[in-house]
């Protein structure tokens, strides 16, 4: 059974404590936040998969663990096919009366960085979901690879410096735009998609707490804020993602059953990209002169898809 | 529960159906699985038993033989039985994820149907895909025709299972000539294959919130060689284990089996060492040579290739009269002698007899090796023996077309 009451933040923050506070994340990363509020939401059995990335090589170093859960981690790319094939094996061992305790309710998680999910394990969450197992798959949006320092994803946004998409003299970072995995992943028909941020705090439980109970496969993106790329204060972690979110960088939403779109999060003030983008080490080199252009194409950017997100709400396609 | 599959006491079955026929028997619970050529058959029998109720475990077509072997990890942690089936590009595709089931040991069973490896492409049987997976952790047993594949799947299971081993299994036979060959096979009825393999027993069971577990975990240079070296001590351990349950199975069924099938080999001055369906072909080449010419000819077959029966090997080859042996590697060699000689060249450099070794290429993307070719190099394992040193070079490739290869000549003489 799912926590319904999630009124006070520091009850919700230390509920069901399943996550331990021991690991090697960095201070401010907010791939732990984002966790947490994971198991926090939910009173039920969870198995987490992790794919390869800064989450898994900082809460399972032997002989230490993080988790106070079942997880399983394989490689950077198939968290998805680990948590789906356990719920196979659920399913399974429940038919034959194997499991250790046929009551309890279960719910299968994978984590999996922006790497792995818009780029290596692309193919193996595009299968997972199309099978239709009942499991929760939420990628931890950093939008680069993290882990291994610092290099472009099909994640990063246009004008970002990642040291394999650098700002120079000749360049102004990466050039694509960001894959719009929500997109993708609510044209697979899946139940239940959503993009979600920590700072904003109960609609992303409600959201987690949404995807769990649905049946099937749910895909959440979630906006996780990297102070070692991004290059910010680790004491600043939520104001970034409050930045992020009040820019519509990252917009908070929803879609259900691949067409009903809701806005989960409208800010009263909508603040200028330039903000956004000022607050971070990465985008510094935007505001050079011959790069003020690409500030401006963000942001039309971002107007056409928040226009596109409203009159996907109201028309409900 | 499933239902009963009537099974007359002798089957015609190609080695596919016989493979398929005991996963059935397994009673798995997950079988994740992607299908190539010539693997293909048992994935589909497969889900014929699913789709009539002869199994009642869960059937997940994943999307690629990576996600596959993925699902196979993923399932094997949750606690239960796991199998599935490849070849070739398929296996070659897994070979990541066959070295962290391993690792995290894990016990699937996986039937490799072996096929060549591209460029250029080929669907025919060589081992090329075997000798991929000879350093992933797996245990590998060669199966040599449809029969065996049957039997040797049943053991498989208590093999990789048992609770000294627990590391995950490989069921080898050879691409068309015994995948697709039809021959009498004699299987075990539903209720006594099953008995024989067993409940399965979990271990570290992830579906067991009663004590969580966390798999597949990260080491450095700390604590990495620990446990790289307790799995290999697990693999080769194992080696007793697959002698008990050989044994057992012969209790059962009067069918035995040997890490080191030996043919002939008592009083045999040449031999030679090959895997697969070409044992059949050597062996009778043997018998005639014997008959036709008194040539004093054996034959030795390591049913297991991983792990590798030096002690066996060793012991077949340790025979006062032997004087030559000659190592047959069906997989591209890239630049080096084939494994197969390398390993059966080590065992026999500490037999007291040190026979001439020699290694021969062959059967390449399923080049055929006929019983007249195998006489040829018998005979010419003779004349090593009769000259005293080895009168060829060390490698050599057999039924080659073009002007010959041979690479590497001998300073003993
Ligand atoms: C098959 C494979 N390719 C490459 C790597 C190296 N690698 C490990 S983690 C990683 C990046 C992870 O990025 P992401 O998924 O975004 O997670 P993050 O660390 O940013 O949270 C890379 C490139 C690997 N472990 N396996
Ligand atoms: S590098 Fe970024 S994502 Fe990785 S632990 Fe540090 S803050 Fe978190
Ligand atoms: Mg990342």
């Amino acid at each position: 059974m799912a926590i319904t009451s999630i009124k006070n933040l520091k009850e919700f923050s230390t509920n069901n404590d399943r996550f331990e506070g021991a690991h090697l994340l960095c201070p401010g990363c907010a791939h732990s936040m984002i966790v947490r509020e994971l198991m926090n939401c939910t009173d039920d059995n969870l198995v987490i998969a992790s794919n390869t990335g800064c989450l898994e090589v900082s809460t399972a170093v032997y002989p230490y663990t993080s988790w106070d859960t079942s997880w399983i981690h394989i490689g950077f790319e198939n968290a998805a096919t680990a948590a789906s094939c356990a719920e196979a094996m659920y399913k399974a061992r429940k038919k034959k009366g194997t499991l250790p305790d046929a009551d309890a309710p279960v719910k299968f998680v994978a984590f999996g960085g922006d790497g792995s999910t818009y780029d290596i394990g692309f193919q193996w969450l595009s299968g997972a979901m199309e099978r239709g197992h009942d499991f929760t798959y939420i990628c931890l949006d950093n939008e680069n690879y993290a882990n291994t320092g610092g290099q472009r994803s099909s994640a990063t946004p246009v004008g970002a410096h990642t040291s394999t998409a650098q700002a120079g003299s000749h360049s102004y970072g990466k050039k694509q735009k960001k894959k719009d995995m929500v997109a993708i992943m609510a044209a697979h028909g899946a139940p239940y998609v959503a993009q979600l941020a920590p700072n904003k705090w109960k609609s992303m439980a409600k959201g987690f707490q949404k995807a769990l109970e649905t049946e099937g496969p749910c895909f959440i993106n979630t906006v996780s804020a990297c102070t070692t790329e991004w290059k910010f204060d680790p004491k600043d972690t939520i104001h970034i993602t409050d930045l992020a979110t009040d820019s519509l960088m990252f917009p908070v939403y929803e879609i259900i059953d691949g067409h009903e779109l809701n806005i989960l999060y409208r800010p009263k003030n909508i603040i200028k990209v330039e903000d956004y983008l000022g607050s971070q080490g990465r985008y510094r080199h935007l505001f050079k002169p011959q790069n003020k252009h690409i500030i401006e194409r963000i942001q039309k950017d971002i107007d056409e898809k928040w226009a596109l997100l409203q009159r996907r709400e109201e028309a409900r396609i | 529960m499933a239902k009963e599959f009537e099974l007359n006491e002798v089957e015609v079955w190609d080695g596919n159906y016989a493979a398929s026929q005991a996963l059935r028997q397994a009673q798995i619970d997950v079988v994740a699985a992607y299908p190539i050529t010539p693997s293909t058959p048992i994935v589909e029998g497969y889900g014929a038993y699913v789709a009539n109720g002869y199994v009642d475990g869960e059937f997940v077509m994943v999307e690629s033989e990576h996600g596959a072997m993925s699902g196979c990890v993923g399932a094997a942690a949750a606690g239960g039985r796991v199998a599935t089936a490849t070849s070739s590009q398929g296996f070659a595709l897994m070979t990541e994820v066959l070295y962290q089931a391993s690792g995290m040991r894990l016990p699937i069973v996986m039937t490799v149907v072996n096929r060549a490896l591209a460029s250029p492409l080929n669907v025919r049987g060589d081992h090329s895909d075997m000798y991929l997976g000879r350093d992933s952790g797996w245990i590998q047993i060669d199966a040599f025709n449809a029969q065996e594949a049957y039997d040797l799947a049943l053991c498989a299971f208590r093999i990789g299972e048992h609770l000294d081993v627990r590391l995950p299994v490989m069921m080898h036979q050879d691409g068309f000539t015994t995948s697709h060959k039809a021959q009498n096979v004699y299987p075990l009825k539903d209720s006594i294959a099953y008995e024989f393999i067993g409940k399965y027993i979990p271990v570290d069971d992830m579906l067991d919130f009663s004590r969580p577990v966390t798999h597949g975990a990260q080491t450095e240079e700390d604590w990495h060689y620990e446990h790289k070296a307790k799995q290999h001590k697990a693999l080769m351990d194992s080696r007793t284990v697959i002698d008990d349950v050989f044994a057992d199975f012969k209790e059962l069924t009067g069918r035995e089996y040997k890490r080191v099938e030996s043919y002939m080999m008592e009083d045999a001055e040449v031999a030679l060492v090959l895997l697969g369906s070409s044992v059949e072909t050597a062996v009778l080449a043997a018998k005639q040579l014997r008959e036709e010419e008194g040539l004093k000819v054996g034959v030795v077959a390591p049913r297991c290739f991983r792990p590798f029966p030096y002690d066996l090997v060793r012991d077949a080859l340790d025979v006062s009269s032997l004087k030559a042996v000659c190592c047959l590697d069906k997989s591209a060699p890239g630049g080096a002698m084939g494994a197969l000689f390398n390993e059966v060249s080590a065992a026999a450099y500490s037999t007291k007899a040190r026979p001439m070794m020699t290694n021969y290429v062959y059967g390449l993307g399923g080049r055929d090796f006929a019983v007249d070719e195998a006489k040829r190099i018998m005979k010419e394992q003779k004349a090593h023996a009769d000259a005293g040193h080895i009168t060829t070079d060390i490698q050599q490739f057999s039924g080659l077309r073009g002007p010959k290869l041979g690479f590497f000549k001998t300073r003993r003489d």
